[in-house]
């Protein structure tokens, strides 16, 4: 059952003016529930404005999307909208603004009406889900918090509105790596524990690479590829094309078969990469005992 | 130890240097809100010396301290104790001010907040103008800083609809129409696409290496830290840990403990010696890997 259906989307900003700029042409996919799926592309490829259709912030110029069952376009059920699917924006944490962590993450479930201990439970909750210890640092002003916290803290506020549909732009763009680890694992133990759906816009190949079961390629607002990582990342050339590239490890092994190693190149992980290069390793140990004398 | 033998200095990658201290940091200590209520102390007793003609490359976990420490390359932040010496100028010293920033240029996060004009070669020229040079010289440093940022051809256009490594490379473009010894860069490329990020630092290497500009680069990206002279690594506010990449990136517990990691090709070095494959210290990127398996 697709939680997001886009058919043939067209977006065009400043329309009618002579700054008109198209940003989407005719993009047509479906996402399924419960599916970890990765939107990549160029700087100006169309992708945050994708995304900003799937709660109802942009209305399709042409086309339409349904999310959860619902026309973004139809301004009655946007509230409904706002309640199912949770975006995060790029840089969050320039939307903190109250004088407690806990009473921003709050702000979201006091607007839905929620008593104090539902309220509550929510923001530890959702503290908790991105590593924030709720007693310590929820009195905290989330100005003094470092990028990184003020980061897990805007996510937070997101998710204890419990969505259905999860769509994250760029959430771990800045974060020093094991930061970038933990919240992408966050996010896919979430997906496992409440069956969400994740739509993650990243510039990271690494990242799609490790947690996305499908990618989509969009280029110059139009869908250039949509695949599971494995097929996109088997097309190195193309890609670059497109002003992207393929994670280090499959770059490594590129590298490795122009130079003559029998290795397979699709491979998408560092464990896969080790894995493969031992094969190699080993392959040459037993041919120099075979041969007498080296 | 004394700052100035920081390891790594003399295994420098083979390339020409004169071995002078550019800059010269000694006990550098910062506080934010000083007195007030919410005083964080954001740098303790930092020692640094930057030598002239290095690229440099500043990492840690967020909230470190490494943004801090850059601001004061340019005295757009001055220590409360401790000194930074910018080619022999005290930055706590006003009368410097305008030869510091001069000769130190910095380059920020968000390449949409450090344009100014609505034309690249107007935008290029803005600093170099203000230094009030004859408009031929401001001409002339505007063509040779667009010539070695590979933008010539965008002279003419909008800065806002150029991609966003190309941006970036107008910020360094503009910086360097001032001619400075020394560049500054604060996560230039967390906001870019891959090849926006590629471009970015074959412009920086090519600076430095081509052109004598000192780099000091503050990121989040092992693959670039990787490919740097030397690199210093800072945790709560304190250096604790510099030298070479290799050096640096052998210390993988200690990275690990601090927030950071390995750079891809390391990883998988390490990773390889754990199932008993003798494979040699100090590789740190895909070259590296492919040059041992391919020997």
């Amino acid at each position: 059952m697709p939680v997001i259906k886009v058919e043939n989307l067209t977006h065009v900003y400043s329309r009618g003016t002579p700054f008109e700029v198209t940003s989407l042409d005719s993009v047509s996919l479906e996402i399924q529930r419960g599916e970890f799926y990765a939107l990549v592309g160029a700087t100006g490829s169309g992708k945050s404005t994708l995304v900003q259709h799937f709660n109802g912030i942009l209305a399709p110029t042409g086309g339409n999307v349904r999310v959860c069952g619902i026309d973004v376009a139809n301004k009655g059920l946007r509230r409904e909208l706002w309640h199912r699917v949770g975006l995060v924006f790029q840089q969050p944490e320039h939307q903190l603004f109250e004088e407690t962590v806990f009473d921003d993450v709050a702000f979201g479930p006091r607007n839905l009406g929620l008593n104090n201990a539902e309220v509550r439970e929510r923001v530890i909750d959702a503290l908790r889900l991105v590593d924030l210890d709720p007693e310590e640092v929820g009195r905290t002003s989330p100005f003094r918090l470092s990028g990184g916290m003020r980061r897990k803290a805007a996510i937070a506020g997101v998710l204890a509105l419990r969505p259905e549909v999860l769509v994250l732009d760029e959430p771990a763009a800045g974060l020093d790596p094991v930061s970038r680890r933990q919240l992408m694992e966050r996010i896919d133990r979430l997906r496992g524990e409440r069956g969400i759906t994740v739509v993650l816009v990243t510039h990271n190949m690494e990242e799609v690479a490790r947690w996305a079961d499908r990618v989509a390629v969009l280029h110059k607002g139009r869908l250039a590829m949509e695949a599971p990582p494995r097929e996109v990342f088997n097309k190195t050339e193309e890609l670059r094309a497109l002003g992207l590239d393929v994670p280090a490890t499959v770059e490594l092994m590129l590298r490795l078969q122009a130079r003559g190693l029998p290795v397979r190149a699709d491979l998408l992980t560092i464990d896969e990469a080790v894995v493969e290069i031992a094969r190699i390793l080993n392959m040459e140990r037993n041919m120099e005992m075979r041969q007498p004398g080296v | 130890m004394s700052s100035n033998a920081l390891p790594g200095k003399q295994a420098a990658r083979g390339r020409s240097r004169e071995g002078a201290v550019y800059i010269r940091v000694k006990g550098l200590t910062y506080f934010y809100n000083r007195g007030g209520q919410s005083e964080q102390a954001a740098l303790h007793g930092v020692d640094l010396d930057v030598y002239k003609g290095e690229f440099l490359a500043l990492v840690g976990p967020n909230g470190s301290g490494k943004s801090t420490l850059a601001r004061h390359f340019n005295a757009l932040l001055t220590p409360f104790e401790g000194t930074v010496l910018v080619d022999g100028m005290d930055t706590r010293q006003g009368e410097y001010l305008w030869e510091i920033r001069q000769r130190v240029g910095m380059v920020f996060q968000n390449p949409d907040n450090q344009i100014v004009s609505s034309l690249v070669e107007e935008d290029v020229a803005f600093g170099a103008e203000n230094l009030g040079l004859p408009p031929p010289e401001v001409r002339a440093r505007v063509d040779e800083a667009l010539v070695l940022t590979g933008l010539s051809e965008y002279r003419n256009h909008a800065p806002h609809l150029l991609s966003g490594g190309q941006k970036q490379r107008l910020a360094i473009a503009g910086v360097l129409a001032m001619r400075p010894d020394c560049l500054v860069l604060d996560e230039p490329s967390s906001m870019l696409d891959p090849s926006g990020r590629r471009e970015l630092m074959d412009t920086l290497l090519r600076l430095n290496r081509s052109n004598g500009v000192t780099v000091v680069l503050v990121t989040h990206y092992m693959e670039e830290a990787a490919v740097a002279d030397r690199v210093m690594v800072l945790c709560s506010g304190r250096s604790v840990l510099a030298g070479t990449p290799a050096e640096v990136f052998a210390e993988e517990q200690l990275l690990r403990n601090v927030g950071l990691e390995l750079p891809v090709a390391a990883k998988i070095a390490c990773r390889l010696r754990r199932r008993g494959f003798l494979v040699p210290d100090g590789i740190l990127t895909i070259k590296d890997m492919v040059a041992y398996l391919c020997r």
